[in-house]
């Protein structure tokens, strides 16, 4: 296990009075790369800003290596940050953005040039150092955002929704790239988004925070197959969120139905919350066959998969299969003990987003 | 449409060639004449006001209305400076109060703020009162260059503040973060970004200030007690007591063509500054 690099604890900070991050705590490892996922508000963004030194926080603190970093201004810390919407000087060409950092230290010219000319080529702008930065598109600008902060060497790279601003072909392309960078010059990225396919696709680690508080911390697939409560199941995915009880250890009750699931910890009769996602409902055309029966409402066709709503008395489930069944078409539907997530019940209901 | 569009600019095209291509032409027929200004029959062609211009004791003038120009300019921008940037960084809900402590002076008439530092300026005025209650010898600042010098300054302040203000206060806030990020600290932060992302605003302030200093007027005879005329005070002079139109138009030519060169130079600074 890579040791630890970045570590969070109690991490507090307000505006006027709401708190933006309330209390948080974090460790992060070394090549790690971690995100920050959740809705606008959320507090993500402040405590990237936090660990980049442009926000001091009310309370808590921020270890780096184990040291304390609280008092230290942006420009002696060693990470570096990708802003949102880049942060180019615009009065300097793509050479002299990238150069920035290590002109400040007064790095000898020729250092400087094998140091450029080496990120150039890992960002794929070899060519492209004489030019205005007001004259490249969006996903070079991205690039020459990403090699300025990288040819300082940080231990750490924080980016703030960095494919933000970029078209969903440029932003799935990028996405790739950035996994390769991060994997050649092996540093620690910590990444900002509110989009959780990205997160998905992307981290070792997802970081689900909301209002302020993190909700779960995990690798993507257990955020995916095991989220903790309501608000993680729900942002992350499609999901059917349903109200259910606990009869007993592996006994879960809903829609009148008592199904085997694999869970268990809780008080027998306890009221849970169980999400299913659609793709682990599996219709079958003849209804008692299903554990689940009901009536084929709507469909949508979605190019992979066709999207279908199927109503019973209770609900209207969300069903994705690569096989269609016309509205109206009465359906039986199976779920699989281990596809059933039983989640503690949160005290508020999930918002919609 | 675009057919009325342009009949909305008759009006000031009419205006433009009455009061400002007219009159222009008559200033340069003038100074390449001489003979009776009020009948247009008598005027015959003549560089002799030209020649006059090129006297030592005119020449003297003219160095000396671009010299204290100068000294005025760089005195706004040293002081012009400072006070835009502290005002762009001050909480957007103050930052209009303090922008109108700048206005409010030029609200009121020009000659009225110049009569008020010679109240504050002259032998037995404000200041040297002052210092005399606190024991001090007084001042001799009026009259002489050095009056003339705080009254132009004062007067042309506003001008460089403003320009500066508008550039320093479009300043994406997350370049400073960026550079801060990068490693520079304070000092560093400004000579490298703020500094030159601002010269668009530092050469129009620059050029607002340094056009009406160079053809100013009343000024240095009110502060400057007339011993210092300038360049200004001359074509005043020409046109309104001693009556010669043909001299007073040639060195109003001079000195347009003088700023015209100097703002070609600035706006080539300009060019250069934004782009390098």
């Amino acid at each position: 296990m890579a040791k630890n690099l970045i570590e969070l604890k109690n991490l507090t900070k307000s505006y006027n009075g709401l708190k933006a991050v309330d209390s948080i705590s974090l460790t992060i490892r070394e090549k790690e790369f971690v995100t920050l996922l959740g809705p606008s508000g959320c507090g993500k963004t402040t405590t990237l800003r936090m660990i980049g030194g442009f926000e001091d926080p009310d309370d808590g603190q921020i270890l780096f290596e184990g040291k304390l970093l609280n008092d230290e201004p942006p420009y002696k810390r060693n990470v570096n940050t990708v802003f949102q919407r880049y942060a180019l000087f615009p009065h300097m060409n793509v050479y002299e953005n990238i150069a920035f950092g290590l002109r400040i230290k007064k790095m000898a010219a020729d250092d400087i040039k094998r140091k450029v000319e080496r990120m150039l080529k890992l960002v794929d702008l070899v060519g492209f150092d004489k030019r205005d930065v007001d004259s490249l598109s969006g996903g070079q600008q991205q690039r020459v955002a990403i090699a300025r902060a990288l040819v300082n060497e940080p231990k750490v790279l924080l980016l703030d929704e960095p494919l933000g601003a970029l078209d969903l072909k440029l932003r799935k392309e990028m996405q790739m790239e950035l996994l390769d960078m991060q994997r050649s010059v092996g540093i620690t990225f910590i990444y900002v988004t509110h989009d959780q396919e990205e997160a998905l696709t992307m981290s070792d680690t997802i970081v689900v925070m909301n209002k302020g508080v993190i909700q779960q911390v995990g690798s993507p697939q257990d955020i995916y197959n095991e989220p903790v409560n309501r608000f993680v199941a729900d942002f992350i995915g499609e999901s059917n969120i349903i109200e259910a009880n606990m009869i007993e250890d592996l006994k879960v009750r809903f829609d009148g139905i008592t199904f085997d699931c694999i869970d268990k910890g809780f008080m027998d009769n306890e009221p849970v919350d169980v999400v299913i996602r659609p793709e682990d409902l599996v219709i079958v055309a003849n209804p008692s066959e299903g554990q689940i029966q009901g009536t084929v409402s709507s469909v949508v066709f979605k190019g992979v998969h066709y999207e279908m709503f199927v109503a019973n008395d209770h609900r209207e489930y969300m069903v994705h299969s690569t096989i269609m069944f016309p509205v109206g078409t009465d359906v039986g539907m199976n779920i699989s003990p281990m596809d059933i997530q039983v989640m503690k019940r949160g005290e508020e209901p999930c918002e919609e987003e | 449409m675009r057919r009325r569009m342009k009949l909305l600019a008759y009006p000031y095209s009419l205006w433009m060639a009455v009061f400002v291509v007219v009159p222009l032409f008559l200033v340069f027929l003038y100074s390449i004449t001489k003979g009776d200004i009020h009948d247009f029959s008598t005027l015959e062609f003549s560089l002799d006001s030209y020649k006059r211009v090129a006297e030592p004791l005119f020449l003297k003038v003219i160095g000396n209305s671009f010299f204290l120009a100068l000294i005025s300019t760089v005195f706004c921008f040293l002081l012009g400076y400072p006070v835009a940037m502290i005002i762009a960084r001050t909480n957007q809900k103050y930052r209009n109060k303090l922008l109108m402590f700048i206005i409010i002076p030029m609200w009121m008439n020009f000659l009225l703020r110049t009569y008020a530092w010679m109240a504050i300026l002259s032998p037995n005025g404000v200041l040297n009162r002052f210092l005399g209650v606190l024991g001090l010898a007084p001042l001799e600042i009026m009259p002489g260059q050095g009056a003339v010098l705080i009254g132009m300054v004062y007067n042309f302040l506003p001008f460089m503040i403003l320009p500066i203000y508008t550039v320093l206060v479009k300043i994406d806030r997350s370049l400073l973060e960026a550079a801060d990020d990068l490693g520079a600290n304070k000092v560093k932060t400004f000579f490298r970004v703020v500094f030159p992302l601002s010269i668009p605003g530092v050469v129009s302030g620059i050029t607002m200030v340094f056009m009406p200093a160079v053809s100013t007027f009343v000024i240095s005879g009110l502060l400057g007690g007339g011993k210092t005329p300038l360049i200004g005070d001359l074509i005043e002079q020409q046109f309104m007591s001693d009556r010669n139109w043909h001299f007073g138009s040639s060195l109003s030519i001079i000195l347009m063509v003088m700023i015209l060169i100097s703002m070609a130079v600035m706006s080539r600074m300009d060019r250069k500054g934004s782009s390098a």
